[in-house]
């Protein structure tokens, strides 16, 4: 309180500004300093800039390097343990940029629908009635997001490495799947020709789900009658390709992986450094997704509920059409934020030596061309295009569910 | 039944004793309310006893009652049981706490943590007897623990103290030095940040929104790896730049456009009465804010901040991958140990245990702070 007067005060002996002196009078008008100011900022910025500029060229000049990208151009030599497209050591460094992308990419997109599963079902069983339940899911979630993600992702690693069986011992699920300290082994699909009907059928599916579902709105609309909107889509979208499957005969040959000498051959690999990484980011991630879920869900009022039953609504669509709808307002846009996030942790494969794209052009490419200032420009230019690109969609799908108002 | 006791006729006074109401108290009322609720709940709790009987034995076995403590390698703790090796956290404990800093100017170290406590007791403890002359101490703090680290000669004037290089910093006592100045540095800057955000001067605007942008869309290794390998192209030629001091202005950077966006949200809930009865006070901008908005908006963002304070803590583990000997750099030179390879489990585990209780804590805190200040209707 006495701060606040002794301000007052000091500020009132100060007087009206001196208006004689031309300078003063500029610098005591609001308007006028506020364009002195940001040009000052312009200028500040800009002579940072060149300043900056400056010091780069006659650094790059001085070891004699020059600023350009044709070293992407020139063969790589360096081996990826995982690669979605061909790749050989033979290949570019761009390709090996592309290469790790995709792996960021990868281990993003699969980090993210996991997480999402998996905080989702967190953040409802946080708020179980059941003490138990509620505990044990309180205690998961406090220490899974206390704990620094590039430590859960060393843990993890560790312990697949360490704890898990050599190829000779491996666990084995019906002798399908086998786990092993060098990576998890299920078997590849085959795909043949008479597979595109499937994937026909599940196109179908999907359309054939989104005109019925219009049809069956404007129904309710019209009619107030209700149609098994759930159940239709199911059999559409999951149905009809299954049927599609199996009358087109299994046109899908699964190439199990077989015990070989020393190791297991054949069969699909996912390498431990994947592993950990996509579990160490969904665990991780899932423990801040379940008490954004959570806080949205108890964000909506309880007379929400009571006003829904008094219409006398089943449980399940009060949730469906009351509760959710309105949950999501609030959980949307911090879930944006962790999607991102888990995307930006993904750079910390390079600890464990997965193959993303900070670790393939950020630092191998970067140490073997010795192209600091290019590599680096890329990597960042890469993640700010990818944040947009998901910001732009969470978004997107923020306006869609947006209270709309009068 | 009802309808039975409505059409029977009592006498007064002869009306039979009424059962005892259903129990509403008790460990047998809490049992059957919390766990045994309804079906699913039974399910759900049967379920949950389930997997607390798979895991919480085995781990009791294997982190207590099996483990090691006293052993001088891993293979002398395999002899003595298959459980945990803590004998390698044990041999390695002083360098996870110390890092690399000389032996002998240890308590160099103790003391301006000792120090820290009391400035940190000093802001955070509001009934602490003589809080205001602690307060300045807490200001001054950062150049006390500055001079008490490093010692040396500063600008040509001997300090009294052997000079410790940077690079003799490590373990627990790097995090908490990363973690500090990058939390004590963030919050002034993301103020100036926010402010310019949201101000009405659209060049100020541009380049805050700018900066928040990239450095928000960017992953902080990136930021790290920009700090250790092309830093130094932007300095005039010939400049030795400290790697730590690097380190730190990336990870301020990075926490204070996260803290930026954490206090535009608090100013942004300021109701625009507020601006214009500081206005119409004649207050001029830096009064009105420093009086009138701030206060109020930093006590609305106080969970916001706390998090970015967590984030900003645990992220000083990335430092490992740019080569600094954090903890878990000291662990990655540990587990090369021919003697204790292969017991990452029990290194790891020991370092998540101390991140948790730090940022535990700190959410704790926060809670707590939230509860104080809430000076509205709350039900």
């Amino acid at each position: 309180m006495t701060t606040i007067q002794s301000q007052t005060a000091q500020s009132d002996a100060a007087g009206p500004p001196v208006t004689g002196n031309p300078i003063l009078r500029i610098w005591n008008n609001k308007e006028a300093r506020s364009v002195i100011f940001q040009i000052l900022t312009i200028v500040g910025l800009f002579a940072f800039l060149a300043y900056i500029g400056t010091n780069a060229v006659a650094n790059l000049e001085r070891l004699g390097k020059t600023f350009s990208f044709d070293f992407l151009g020139v063969p790589a030599s360096y081996d990826i343990n995982q690669h979605l497209i061909e790749y050989t050591s033979q290949s570019t460094h761009a390709r090996a940029a592309v290469v790790g992308l995709l792996n960021t990419l990868l281990v993003a997109v699969c980090g993210v629908i996991t997480a999402s599963i998996l905080g989702f079902i967190f953040g409802v069983l946080r708020l179980s009635h059941n003490w138990l339940i509620n505990r044990i899911v309180y205690v998961f979630i406090e220490f899974t997001r206390n704990v620094p993600v590039l430590l859960h992702i060393l843990l993890i690693h560790g312990l697949v490495i360490h704890s898990l069986p050599h190829p000779r011992q491996a666990i084995s699920l019906w002798d399908e799947i086998f786990f092993t300290n060098r990576g998890f082994y299920i078997p590849k699909p085959d795909f043949q020709e008479a597979f595109m009907f499937t994937v026909i059928a599940f196109i179908a599916g999907v359309v054939g789900f989104i005109i019925f579902k219009r049809w069956a709105r404007k129904q309710q609309e019209a009619t107030g009658r209700i149609y098994p909107v759930f159940w239709v889509g199911l059999a559409a979208i999951v149905g009809l390709p299954v049927l599609a499957y199996i009358v087109t005969g299994a046109p899908i040959e699964w190439e199990t992986p077989k015990l070989g000498r020393f190791n297991l051959r054949g069969g699909l690999v996912v390498i431990p450094e994947f592993l950990a990484l996509w579990l160490a980011l969904s665990l991780y991630t899932s423990a801040f997704i379940a008490e954004i879920v959570r806080a949205g869900i108890l964000s909506v009022s309880h007379g929400q509920w009571e006003a829904s039953m008094a219409l006398g609504m089943k449980r399940s669509r009060t949730l469906n059409l009351i509760i959710i709808p309105q949950a999501l307002r609030v959980i949307v846009p911090p879930l944006t934020s962790q999607y991102l996030n888990l995307t930006k942790n993904s750079s910390l494969a390079i600890a464990i030596g997965y193959m993303d794209i900070v670790a393939t052009l950020g630092g191998i490419s970067l140490m073997q061309t010795g192209k600091e200032m290019e590599t680096m420009m890329m990597v960042l230019a890469i993640y700010l295009v990818i944040s947009l690109v998901i910001s732009m969609f969470m978004n997107w799908y923020n306006q869609r569910i947006k209270l709309v108002e009068r | 039944m009802a309808s039975e006791t409505a059409t029977q006729k009592y006498e007064p006074g002869t009306h039979p004793d009424m059962k005892p109401p259903v129990l509403t108290s008790g460990p047998v009322y809490w049992l059957k309310e919390n766990l045994f609720g309804s079906i699913t709940s039974t399910i759900l709790t049967l379920l949950a006893v389930y997997l607390l009987y798979l895991i919480i034995p085995p781990l009791f076995n294997w982190a207590v009652l099996d483990a090691t403590v006293n052993a001088a390698s891993r293979t002398e703790c395999q002899q003595a049981g298959d459980g945990a090796c803590w004998a390698f956290i044990k041999d390695r404990f002083l360098l996870l706490v110390y890092g690399f800093y000389p032996i002998e100017e240890r308590w160099r170290v103790n003391l301006s943590f000792i120090l820290l406590l009391v400035a940190i007791a000093a802001i955070l403890w509001d009934a602490m007897p003589a809080r205001r002359h602690f307060v300045k101490f807490s200001v001054a703090y950062p150049f006390v623990a500055a001079y008490l680290l490093l010692g040396g000669e500063w600008f040509g004037v001997p300090t009294g103290l052997e000079e410790v290089t940077t690079d003799q910093f490590g373990g627990i006592m790097l995090t908490v030095v990363i973690g500090i100045t990058g939390i004590s540095i963030s919050l002034p800057i993301g103020i100036v940040l926010a402010l310019g955000r949201i101000g009405n001067l659209p060049a100020v605007r541009v380049v805050c929104v700018m900066f928040i942008e990239f450095i928000r869309g960017v992953p902080l290794i990136t930021l790290l790896f920009v700090a250790s390998t092309m830093l130094t192209y932007f300095l005039p030629p010939g400049t030795e730049f400290n790697l730590l001091l690097r380190v730190l202005i990336m990870v301020t950077l990075f926490a204070s456009a996260y803290m930026a966006e954490v206090i535009r949200g608090g100013l942004q809930a300021i109701p625009k009465g507020q601006y214009e009865a500081a206005d119409s006070m004649g207050l001029k901008y830096w009064q009105a804010m420093r009086l009138i908005i701030l206060p109020q908006a930093l006590k609305i963002s106080i969970p916001g901040i706390v998090n970015t304070f967590i984030g900003l803590y645990k992220d000083t583990t990335l430092v490992v991958v740019i080569g600094l000997l954090d903890p878990l750099g000291i662990a990655k030179s540990s587990l090369a140990d021919n003697r204790w390879q292969g017991l990452s489990n029990e290194m790891y585990i020991f370092i998540a245990l101390f991140f948790f209780i730090c940022c535990f804590s700190m959410s704790r805190y926060s809670l707590y702070l939230e509860n104080k200040l809430h000076t509205g209707h709350k039900r």
